[in-house]
């Protein structure tokens, strides 16, 4: 093996050893007859240590260097490392806290454990996505995988209308998204993320091109917003949230999210920077309407898992309030911090997100579904420390030091404020001010509230133990959330 | 070496707190009540040094330190006091370690997480007042938030839901404004150092735009007519040391600001806008004067002699003269014991009869003579009465206003009449005539640690009014300082 071949394979070390062990998991769970599935989860949990530190020897190979292997289909930088390592912790969470639920819903079959491997797999691909290519490859992967898991409890007829739904409109978003795609690639002539963007910089001086290739980022934005969940293109999020078992739901609600944003980067950051004054205001409409919307819908939830999935299009849409402030009058001298800023916000919205979807999870037992609103009430009566957890989770979603979601709302106004867009601040910080209400409600039935029920609050050890590390994570990142913005920073700069 | 005495300040109280909340559990009431009296006998005692140790006649900051916190903004853990400043925090760790003692048996449910979201926010509160980097500022603001929040939803009356709520939504709804300020002032300036922006240079428009950003923040917490109407609710449903709290301590952090950022960051929008605030605050101490006169409940009451008293500081503030600034602060200290007071009052005998009704009163001074006396002394300082401390910055903004304009100071005087007539009318009906009912007949009075709280109060409201200079002397060369800094434009 020549030292070149050696070092591609070694950067895509950790979607090899991904892949392998989806296969090693699909094939124990054949011949293991063991209703709690051990080997399996053993496998699925070895094959993530094994990725995640592969992921970390290529960090500490590569040096910081971004490289282009598989002949530019593929991306090794920095952060694509980063968004990995934080999928790989969002799937190793959703496969903890879904253990129990799944087996006394008799739901625990090898499929979970495969499909969302696969998955993950998907979303790695679609992270390291270099040419449009691997960028569809990624994301098809992800979304059947998906797909297939919202329809898991086949019995459930809100399950199966949310698979769906999830599918038609999926594949349609896919439509648009390959459209947008082919057209680009129509002027441009290449796949190549990188010699797109060169040739869309080219390009985009003449009036009549730019024309042509503003229509097709139209239908990437369109794709896009599907992915990402964002007004109007959000219509599938509350019942695909809802109606999907809750595992699935914390799964949906993590890493597709991180995949999504690395693919916004991709294609709009890597792809077409010469666009950026085209598709800057496409964002501000989406982020606007997407806050507004989100926030004022969430209100009228009862349902949490629906709650917090209008809770979810708020906060895609806040966060894409830092992709949008890159550039200011062609002057891209902020673009670092306000990516940077956006990628800070989606890190710790799926820490914020996986610890609620945790929470629901913990509470529900044989024959209990925790999933409305008033099924928190007393929480602190019945369980003062969930009920903290459950406090600093909601307070972060609302955006209230001392907690992580602060930082993330503050780096990101600071980018729009830098790029000039006062206006934008401060309409989002009013719906910010809306969201609280709905927030604050959860802590209100927790902690004002009388229990229902007196049933003790009790979960398996392993889950309880990360349960509780995911919610101080929040306020240990609140106190000093210099490191994890630093990394942050140094993610976007090795773009 | 010098004990970072702040950083003590702020988080002795915060790690006792955690400490009360680790020995949780039902069976450990008796050792959950020490560790919070501890906890906070030592924040009290932390904070001594710094006015032991307060260097009188400096202007600027003391007790300095600065450490990196979030490097990628270039914000420090940067905190200060000065003899604006100084004061707030000993008021701060003094009115925790009273609601400590106070509430040794008010509560019975959830012990633990009482007392631990007491000492949090006593912490906090010194937070706010020592931070000198905007974001610190904002997070410690934001951040008592969340204990005040617990406090009067879990342990308050039977409308606490909806006032918790309205108090959280009020005030976060200012403070985004706020936060939305701090970062166009960062990019202004390339720093949160709240001390590089009253240097900075800031066009009207700019100014005028700002302050409105930072009015909507302080107006409510201050809280300012027509901004008030969070406070009376939060105040009613709130339990006894959580009123005390919010009056004593948190309404000061709205006044605060004004001093702390408006003022001196936006000096001539200040100046421009000074009809608009003193409007406002002339109206507050007239007409909530006269709302107070009207009601029933006695929490509500002193919560609307709270918002007629902060009228006074707002004007002080705006009338730009050292009489009115000093007055506004010593007024802010001795609204802070006296209001405490009142509260503690009525929460004596709240937890005898359950009842906050004037008219479920009437004779208490034949039953608890020793009680009828100290609050009668509270009574008269919250009127105004010379030698007690509610005279002294009553008559020092006055004294100001009468500077400033004849009509604004007789509009102002107004409280002395209005304040001695909601008050002392209370008094009246609560305390003097016949028995009014069995419950009255039946009161027990003060018990020893009663006493003791409200003795220590007495006792620090009559030193204040007899002898104000010890509290003036310290904030005399600041506030000057302000007022140079002020009268400067800085367009």
């Amino acid at each position: 093996m020549s030292a070149d071949a050696f070092f591609t394979t070694v950067r895509v070390l950790p979607e090899i050893l991904l892949l392998a062990g989806a296969c090693v998991v699909m094939i124990v769970d054949v011949y293991a007859k063991d209703e709690r599935r051990r080997a399996a989860y053993a496998v699925a949990h070895a094959t993530l240590l094994l990725a995640f530190l592969a992921t970390l020897a290529v960090v500490y190979e590569s040096g910081g260097v971004r490289y282009e292997v598989l002949n530019g289909l593929f991306v090794s930088d920095r952060m694509s490392h980063l968004l990995k390592l934080a999928s790989y912790l969002a799937v190793s969470a959703a496969l903890v806290y879904s253990r129990q639920y799944l087996l006394e819903r008799g739901l625990l079959r090898g499929e979970f454990i495969t499909l969302l491997l696969f998955a993950l797999l998907g979303m790695m691909v679609l992270i390291s996505a270099g040419s449009f290519l691997t960028l569809y490859l990624g994301l098809e992967l992800m979304s059947l995988c998906l797909y297939a898991m919202v329809a898991l409890d086949r019995d459930s007829p809100v399950a199966t209308e949310a698979a769906m739904k999830y599918f038609v409109l999926g594949a349609l978003s896919s439509g648009l998204l390959l459209y947008g795609m082919s057209m680009i690639y129509g002027a441009t002539g290449t796949l190549d993320i990188s010699e797109v963007a060169a040739a869309v910089a080219k390009l985009a001086s003449s009036e009549v091109e730019r024309s042509f290739l503003v229509f097709g980022l139209v239908f990437l934005v369109a794709g896009l917003a599907f992915k990402i969940g964002v007004v109007p293109f959000h219509m599938w999020i509350p019942d695909v949230y809802h109606g999907a078992p809750t595992p699935v739901t914390l799964v949906i609600s993590s890493g597709p999210k991180i995949a999504a944003f690395a693919m916004a980067v991709r294609l709009l950051v890597n792809g077409t920077p010469a666009l950026a004054a085209d598709w800057q205001p496409m964002l501000v409409l989406l982020a606007l309407l997407s806050m507004a919307l989100g926030n004022i819908a969430a209100i009228a939830q009862s349902n949490l898992k629906r709650m917090l999935a209008y809770s979810a299009i708020a906060h895609m849409g806040f966060m894409l309030l830092g992709l949008l402030s890159g550039w200011s009058a062609g002057d891209g001298a902020n673009a670092a911090d306000a990516y940077s800023a956006a990628l800070f916000y989606i890190i710790v919205y799926a820490v914020m997100s996986v610890g609620a979807f945790g929470v629901l999870l913990y509470l529900s037992r044989a024959g209990f579904e925790c999933e409305n609103l008033e099924d928190m009430r007393g929480l602190n009566r019945r369980s003062p420390w969930w009920a903290f957890v459950m406090l600093i989770i909601m307070f972060s979603l609302t955006g209230i030091p001392p907690t992580a979601g602060f930082y993330a709302k503050l780096a990101v106004l600071s980018a729009v404020v830098s790029a000039g867009h006062v206006w934008l601040a401060v309409a989002a910080v009013m719906f910010s001010l809306v969201g609280a209400f709905y927030y604050l409600r959860v802590v209100k039935l927790m902690y004002f509230d009388e229990p229902r029920e007196t049933v003790a609050v009790d979960g398996p050890p392993g889950m309880r133990l990360l349960l509780s590390a995911n919610g101080l994570a929040l306020l240990a990142v609140g106190i000093l959330p210099q490191p994890l913005m630093a990394v942050c920073f140094a993610a976007i700069t090795g773009l | 070496m010098d004990a970072p005495l702040l950083s003590l300040a702020i988080w002795v109280p915060i790690a006792a707190g955690l400490a009360v909340l680790a020995a949780g559990g039902e069976r450990h009431a008796k050792l959950q009540r020490s560790l919070a009296l501890a906890g906070a006998a030592l924040g009290f005692l932390v904070t001594l040094p710094l006015y032991l140790q307060f260097e009188i006649g400096n202007p600027g900051m003391q007790f300095i330190e600065s450490a990196p916190w979030i490097e990628r903004f270039n914000v420090n853990y940067h905190l200060g006091v000065d003899g604006i400043s100084v004061l707030f925090v000993l008021l701060n760790s003094f009115i925790t370690l009273l609601v400590v003692v106070a509430g040794w048996t008010a509560v019975e449910t959830r012990l633990s997480q009482y007392f631990a979201s007491f000492l949090v926010l006593s912490g906090l509160l010194s937070g706010v007042f020592s931070a000198l980097d905007a974001v610190l500022f904002y997070v410690f603001f934001e951040a008592t938030l969340i204990p005040m929040f617990i406090i009067i939803g879990v342990w308050g009356g039977p409308n606490r839901v909806y006032a918790a709520l309205k108090f959280f939504l009020y005030t976060f709804a200012g403070s985004v404004l706020m936060l939305v300020a701090l970062l166009y002032l960062y990019f202004a300036s390339g720093s949160f150092a709240i001390l590089d922006w009253h240097k900075l240079p800031i066009a009207l428009g700019t100014q005028v735009l700002l302050f409105f950003g930072f009015l909507f923040a302080f107006a409510v917490k201050v809280p300012m007519w027509p901004v008030h109407t969070w406070l009376p609710d939060a105040h009613t449903e709130a339990p006894t040391g959580g009123s005390v709290v919010l009056a004593a301590i948190l309404l000061k952090l709205g006044a605060y600001g004004f001093v702390r950022f408006t003022l001196p960051i936006l000096p001539d929008a200040s100046r421009d806008l000074a009809w608009l605030m003193i409007a406002a605050s002339l109206i507050a101490v007239a007409y909530i004067g006269l709302v107070a006169l009207a009601q029933t409940d006695m929490k509500k009451l002193i919560a609307y002699s709270s918002v007629s008293h902060m009228g006074f500081v707002t004007l002080g503030f705006f009338i730009f003269n050292a009489y009115g600034v000093e007055g506004a602060l010593v007024q802010m200290i001795s609204h802070g014991f006296v209001s405490a007071a009142l509260f503690l009052c009525v929460g004596v005998m709240y937890d005898r009869t359950h009842s906050r009704m004037i008219a479920d009163y009437g004779g208490v001074v034949n039953t608890m003579p020793r009680f009828a006396a100290l609050m009668m002394l509270f009574a008269m300082a919250n009127a105004g009465l010379p030698a007690t401390s509610g005279f002294v910055g009553e008559f020092m903004v006055i004294m100001g206003a009468m500077k400033a304009n004849f009509w604004l100071a007789f509009v102002a005087a107004t409280t002395l009449v209005f304040g001695a007539a909601y008050t002392l009318w209370m008094y009246k009906r609560v305390i003097f005539g016949p028995v009014a009912n069995a419950r009255v007949a039946a009161l027990a009075d003060l018990n020893a640690r009663e006493t003791v709280v409200l003795g220590a109060l007495a006792v620090a409201v009559l030193a204040m009014g007899v002898y104000p200079l010890p509290f003036t002397e310290v904030m005399h060369a600041s506030v000057n300082d302000l007022l140079r800094h002020v009268a400067l434009p800085k367009l």
